[in-house]
C-alpha cells in the first residue's frame, strides 16, 4: 500500500487541529503593537536639489528663504498640489490636453512620474517651507513641512442624529427597510445537506453500505448541525449508525467549535453522548474533525478524521481519507479496549459532473485494531480489511 | 431582445434604419447594431430624456446567444433604457414597480440629496410594490453614469442602464459619433442561487484552480511554492468569484455570439463611454489595433491620456476616443479579470462585418503583491527591472523610498512577481520574503492584528495584510507584462483643478476585509449587519482615508453622493471618482471634502460581496446638529 503515508500524516492533523486552535485564538487577543506608518524622513539627493530639504550632511544647500506669508508654496511644490499657491502660479486652462507647465516640472520630479516635463528644466528656485496649514500629510512625512496633525480615528465632532432618512420618511418607514439591509447584509442564513461518503462496499464475504454526512443551518457564526454516519452489511439490520445534533460556533476564519448530542443507534448498544468537537481546515487544505464523546456511563471516547481533496482535473479528485477511533477505557458493551480501537484508510476517486454531484470508486481499509480487535475476533466477528467501495459524494 | 427576429431582417433593418424599428422596446444605444447616440435619431426610442421620465420595472425575458431566460428589466428592457439628460435642469423620474417584492434605483455618481439616492434603508424606504416613486433632482454635473437597483439581487437581474448627462455649454470633448459600451454579466442561475452556492462552497464556480495535472505539465506554481501557499490555506487562482462558468459577458446586453456592432465611419473620432455595469466581474478592455484615449473617469474628464488596454472595475466609467482609420472590423474585447470568458463586441463601418477574436489570454496567479506583502519590495533594490517591460504607462525609473512612503511611487515590483512566480529571483528577495524556511513566520503574519488595530477580531477576517503598498502606479491584476500600454490610475489626472485642496485635517483607514472559506466580507472586520454606528463626518469635513485591502481580491469601493480625490502625486489635479478599485493586498488613499449632508450607502460594488456585509452608511453631519 504505498497510498498510506499520505493518509497517516493527515491522520495527525486533526489532533493538531486542538493544539493550533488555542495559540491562534490567543493570537487574536495580543495587543497592537506600534503601528508602521511609512514615515521616511529623509532627505534624498533629488529633494535637495529642489530645495525642499536640507541633508544633514553639509551639503552646498540653496539658501533656504525664511517663510514670509506672501510665497506659501513654490511653484513645483503647487503643481504637486502639495500646497497652495497663493498667487495664481500654475494656471491650469481647460484647454482638452495641457501638460503641466514646463515651469512647474522639474526633471527630477518628472522622472519620478509626479508630473510632465514639457521642455528643458528651469533652475530650481529655493523653496521657502510652506507654513502649516498648506501641508499635506506625505510631505510633512517627509520632513517638508510641519502638518497641523490630522486627527486620526473615526470620531467625528459632530454629535450623531437620528438617521437622516427618517426625517424625511418617517422612522417606522425607514425601520422596516433599514431591517431588510442588515438582515440581507450579512445577516442571512443558509443551508447545506452534505454526503461525503454514500456508497456500497464490496469485500469478500461481507458486502455492505455506508454512509457519513452533515447538514448545517444557520448564519455564518452560529450554526445548527446534524451529522449521521453508519454502516451494515445487505441483508441486515443496520450494523452501526449514529446521529449528532450539534450547536456549531465559528471560532476563527477556518475552525468551528460544536457541542451537542450523539445518539447511537443500530443493533450496538443504544447509547447517549455529550458531544464536543472542532472542526475546519488546516493548513495545507486538510478538512479535519476532531471530537470527544462521553457517554451516559461515564466512559470518554474520542474520534479524529481528515480528508484531502487532490485535484488532479478540475473535475477529478482524488480524496485520502483517514479516521481514528479511540477508547480512554475498556468498555465491555462496545467490545472495545482502551487505546486506539479502530482505523479506517481510504482512497477515493471522484468526478464531478457538476460540483454538488460526484460519483467515485475507491478502496477502503477498515480495521480494529489491539484488544478491540481480539474482542471482535471472540466474538466471532471480522476484525475487517480491504474493501472496494463506489459511491456518490453529493450536496445540495 | 424581448423578441425574437431572424437574424437577416434585423441586419436588413440594421442597415436602414439602425435597427431601431424593429426593436421598439430597445434603445438605439442597445441595439444589435448602433449607428451611435446622436447618430441615431431613428423612430425608435433613442434615449429617455426631459425633465419628466417614466420608468416601469417589471419581470420579462432576456436573451443571450440566443437563450432566453428570467429577468427584471425596465420599460420592457433589460439592460434599462439610456437615460440622457442636460447639466442645470432638474428631473423628474417616476419609477413604477409592478413586482411583488420592494425594488429601487439609485443613480450611480450622481450628485443629489441623500434622499434621493435610492438606497433602501439608508435613503428612503424604497419603492414598495405595485407602487410608483418619484425621484426629483437638480442635475449639477455631466458626463457618463448609471443606474441599478439596490434592492436584493435584482441588479443581476438586469436592472441596469446607462445615464449620459450632457453638458450646460459644448462638450470639450470633441466627437463625431458615441456609442454607450456598457459591460455587464448574465447568469442563468438565479442570482440567489449564485449567493447560496458561494456560502455554501466559496470556490464554487472557480474551474481555474491549480491542479496536479497541471504541475506535472510544469504549468501554474512549482510544487514547493503551492505547498506554501496551501499551509497558508490560499488560492493564488482565486481571481474572480463567480466566473464564466456560469457567467455569459455582455456588451449592451448582447452576448458574444450576439456581437453587438457599433458603426463608425473611417476617420472619425468615436467617443465610447465604457460603464461597467457587472455585479461582479472586473473587465480588462482592449481594441486590438485602435488605441485607447482615456479622456474622462467616472463621468469627470482628465488629461487625455492614450493606452492600449484598460482595466474598469464594477461600477467604474470610461470614456475614450477611439479614432479608427481603417475601412474594417475592430473586435472590442473585454476579459473578464480571472479570463474565464469575455464579452466582445465589433466597430465597424458597415453592419455585418465581423473582425478577429483574439483567444482569452492565461489566468493570472495571485502573487505575494496580492497577498499584502508588496511593501517587502520596498527593501529590495529597485533597480532590477527599470525599463517596464511593457507593462505600465507611468514608469517609475527612479523611485526613493522616502518617495514611495509618500505614495509618490511604487518601487518596480517586477522582482517580487518573479520570485512569487517561481522564476529567478535574487536570494535577497526571497529571504525577505521568508522563503527560506521562515514559512511559520509568514503564515503567521498573514493573520497579524497589529498590523491593523482597526479591525475587529472576527471569522470575517481571513488575512491581514502584513506590509500592503499603494498600488495605484500598477496595472491591475493580470496587467502586468502584456506587452503593451496599461491604464494604470496614475496616469489620472484632473482636466481642472479640484474645488477643494485644502490639506486633511483627519486621516481614517478602513480595511477590507473578507474570508473566502466562509465567504464572508466586511469593512473593519465587521459585516454591515454587525455595525452600531456609521461613519461619520462633519460637513465641509476633508478627511484623508485609506482603504488597506487585507484580501486577496480587487476590491471596487464605492461611496454614494461624493466624489473624492485619489491621492496619486497630482495634488490639486488629483482625479476624481466615486469608485475605486483596490488592488488586492494593495492601498488607495484618498481625500474627501465631506460635503453633502445626510447618510450615504459606502460599499463593494461586487454584489455579493456588498450583500454579504461588506457595506456600511457613512453619515455627513451638519457641524453643529
Amino acid at each position: 500500500m504505498t497510498l498510506i503515508p499520505a493518509p497517516i500524516a493527515a491522520a495527525l492533523l486533526p489532533l493538531a487541529a486542538l493544539v493550533w486552535a488555542a495559540p491562534a485564538a490567543a493570537q487574536a487577543d495580543a495587543p497592537p503593537h506600534s503601528n508602521r506608518p511609512a514615515a521616511a524622513p529623509g532627505c534624498s539627493p533629488e529633494h535637495t536639489a529642489m530645495g525642499h530639504c536640507v541633508p544633514a550632511a553639509p551639503t552646498a544647500s540653496p539658501s533656504p528663504a525664511p517663510p514670509p506669508p506672501a510665497p506659501v508654496c513654490a511653484p513645483e511644490h503647487a503643481a504637486m498640489g502639495h500646497c497652495v499657491t497663493a498667487a495664481p502660479t500654475t494656471p491650469l486652462s481647460a484647454a482638452p490636453p495641457p501638460l503641466a507647465p514646463a515651469a512647474a516640472c522639474a526633471s527630477e520630479h518628472a522622472a519620478m512620474g509626479h508630473c510632465s516635463a514639457a521642455a528643458p528644466v528651469t533652475p530650481l528656485s529655493p523653496a521657502p517651507s510652506p507654513p502649516a496649514l498648506a501641508c499635506a500629510p506625505e510631505h510633512a512625512a517627509m520632513g517638508h513641512c510641519v502638518a497641523a496633525a490630522p486627527v486620526t480615528g473615526r470620531t467625528p465632532s459632530a454629535s450623531a442624529p437620528a438617521p437622516y432618512a427618517d426625517r424625511i420618511w418617517g422612522s417606522a418607514a425607514m425601520d422596516r427597510a433599514r431591517a431588510t439591509l442588515r438582515r440581507e447584509h450579512g445577516g442571512g442564513t443558509f443551508s447545506m445537506i452534505m454526503l461525503n461518503l454514500t456508497e456500497a462496499s464490496i469485500a469478500r464475504g461481507r458486502d455492505g453500505y455506508r454512509w457519513d454526512g452533515e447538514g448545517w443551518f444557520g448564519g455564518d457564526v452560529d450554526r445548527f448541525v446534524v451529522k449521521s454516519e453508519g454502516g451494515g452489511q445487505f441483508g441486515e439490520r443496520i450494523d452501526e449508525a449514529e446521529v449528532q445534533a450539534l450547536y456549531s460556533r465559528a471560532i476563527g476564519p477556518y475552525f468551528n467549535l460544536q457541542a451537542g448530542l450523539r445518539q447511537d443507534l443500530g443493533t450496538a448498544p443504544r447509547r447517549t453522548y455529550a458531544s464536543l468537537g472542532i472542526e475546519g481546515l488546516a493548513p495545507y487544505w486538510f478538512d479535519v474533525e476532531g471530537t470527544l464523546f462521553l457517554s451516559g456511563r461515564g466512559d470518554l471516547f474520542a474520534r479524529a478524521e481528515a480528508y484531502y481533496d487532490q485535484r488532479i482535473t478540475q473535475r477529478l479528485v482524488l480524496q485520502p481519507r483517514v479516521e481514528l477511533n479511540l477508547a480512554a477505557q475498556d468498555a465491555r458493551a462496545q467490545r472495545v479496549g482502551a487505546g486506539l480501537t479502530d482505523i479506517e484508510l481510504g482512497l477515493r476517486l471522484r468526478y464531478e459532473i457538476a460540483r454538488e454531484f460526484a460519483p467515485y470508486v475507491g478502496v477502503s481499509l477498515e480495521r480494529q485494531i489491539g484488544e478491540s480487535a481480539r474482542r471482535a475476533r471472540a466474538a466471532g466477528e471480522d476484525p475487517g480489511g480491504l474493501a472496494a467501495v463506489v459511491g456518490v459524494r453529493a450536496w445540495f | 431582445m424581448t423578441t425574437t427576429i431572424d437574424r437577416r431582417a434585423l441586419l436588413r433593418g440594421a442597415a436602414s434604419l439602425g435597427g431601431a424599428a424593429l426593436f421598439p422596446a430597445v434603445p438605439g444605444w442597445a441595439q444589435p447594431v448602433s449607428a451611435g447616440l446622436a447618430a441615431a435619431p431613428g423612430p425608435g426610442p433613442a434615449a429617455l430624456t426631459g425633465s419628466d421620465i417614466r420608468l416601469r420595472i417589471a419581470h420579462q425575458t432576456m436573451t443571450v446567444d440566443g437563450r432566453s431566460g428570467h429577468a427584471i428589466g425596465i420599460n420592457g428592457s433589460a439592460p434599462a433604457p439610456l437615460i440622457r439628460l442636460r447639466e442645470g435642469e432638474t428631473v423628474r423620474l417616476h419609477v413604477e414597480n409592478t413586482l411583488g417584492e420592494d425594488s429601487s434605483i439609485h443613480w450611480h455618481g450622481l450628485l443629489l440629496p441623500f434622499h434621493m439616492d435610492g438606497v433602501p434603508g439608508v435613503s428612503f424606504p424604497g419603492i414598495a410594490p405595485r407602487s410608483t416613486f418619484t425621484y426629483e433632482f437638480p442635475v449639477i454635473q455631466s458626463g457618463t453614469y448609471w443606474y441599478h437597483s439596490h434592492s436584493g439581487l435584482q441588479e443581476q437581474m438586469g436592472l441596469y442602464g446607462p445615464i449620459v448627462i450632457d453638458p450646460v455649454g459644448a462638450d470639450p470633448i470633441a466627437s463625431d459619433r458615441e456609442h454607450v459600451v456598457m459591460l455587464s454579466d448574465h447568469s442563468r442561475l438565479h442570482p440567489h442561487a449564485i449567493f447560496r452556492k458561494l456560502k455554501q462552497q466559496g470556490g464554487y464556480f472557480n474551474y481555474q484552480k491549480q491542479t496536479l495535472a497541471g504541475m506535472l505539465a510544469g504549468r501554474d506554481q512549482p510544487a514547493g511554492e503551492r505547498a506554501r501557499w496551501g499551509a497558508m490555506r490560499m488560492d493564488p487562482t482565486d481571481v474572480a468569484d463567480v466566473t464564466g462558468a456560469t457567467y455569459t459577458y455582455l456588451v449592451n446586453g448582447h452576448g458574444p455570439r450576439d456581437n453587438w456592432t457599433g458603426l463608425f465611419a473611417v476617420g472619425e473620432r468615436v467617443r465610447l463611454r465604457l460603464v461597467n455595469a457587472s455585479a461582479m466581474t472586473t473587465f480588462n478592455l482592449r481594441i486590438p489595433g485602435l488605441p485607447l484615449t482615456v479622456v474622462q473617469a467616472d463621468g469627470l474628464p482628465v488629461r487625455p491620456v492614450t493606452v492600449d488596454e484598460l482595466q474598469i472595475a464594477v461600477a467604474e466609467t470610461y470614456d475614450v476616443i477611439v479614432e479608427p482609420a481603417e475601412d474594417r472590423a475592430y473586435t472590442l474585447v473585454a476579459e473578464s479579470v480571472d479570463r474565464s470568458g469575455m464579452a466582445r463586441a465589433t466597430l465597424a463601418p458597415r453592419p455585418g462585418m465581423v473582425g478577429a477574436v483574439p483567444p482569452l489570454r492565461r489566468r493570472p496567479l495571485a502573487d505575494m503583491n496580492d497577498m499584502g506583502m508588496g511593501g517587502m519590495g520596498a527593501a529590495a533594490p529597485p533597480a532590477a527591472t527599470s525599463a517596464p517591460a511593457g507593462g505600465t504607462s507611468a514608469a517609475d525609473p527612479a523611485c526613493p523610498p522616502e518617495h514611495a512612503a509618500m505614495g509618490h511611487c511604487t518601487p518596480k515590483a517586477g522582482t517580487m512577481d518573479h520570485a512569487a512566480m517561481g522564476h529567478a529571483a535574487p536570494a535577497t528577495d526571497h529571504a525577505a520574503m521568508g522563503h527560506g524556511g521562515e514559512q511559520h513566520a509568514m503564515d503567521h503574519s498573514m493573520r497579524d492584528f497589529a498590523n491593523a488595530p482597526e479591525v475587529a477580531k472576527t471569522p470575517t477576517v481571513q488575512t491581514i495584510s502584513p506590509m500592503p503598498v499603494d498600488r495605484t502606479g500598477e496595472p491591475g491584476q493580470g496587467l502586468d507584462g502584456v506587452g503593451h500600454r496599461v491604464l494604470v490610475y496614475r496616469d489620472l489626472v484632473a482636466l481642472e483643478r479640484n474645488p477643494d485642496v485644502r490639506p486633511p485635517t483627519r486621516t481614517m483607514r478602513i480595511h477590507l476585509t473578507g474570508n473566502m472559506e466562509r465567504y464572508m466580507w466586511a469593512f473593519d472586520g465587521r459585516k454591515l449587519n454587525e455595525v452600531t454606528a456609521p461613519i461619520a463626518f462633519t460637513k465641509g469635513e476633508r478627511v484623508r482615508i485609506t482603504l488597506v485591502n487585507d484580501t486577496m481580491m480587487g476590491h471596487p469601493i464605492h461611496l454614494h453622493g461624493h466624489f473624492f480625490e485619489l491621492v496619486t502625486g497630482h495634488g490639486d489635479h488629483a482625479p476624481r471618482k466615486h469608485t475605486v478599485q483596490v488592488q488586492p493586498g494593495g492601498t488607495v488613499t484618498f481625500d474627501l471634502t465631506a460635503d453633502a449632508v445626510g447618510d450615504w450607502a459606502f460599499h463593494c460594488h461586487l454584489l455579493y460581496h456588498m450583500h454579504a456585509g461588506m457595506m456600511q452608511v457613512v453619515s455627513v453631519r451638519e457641524a453643529t446638529a
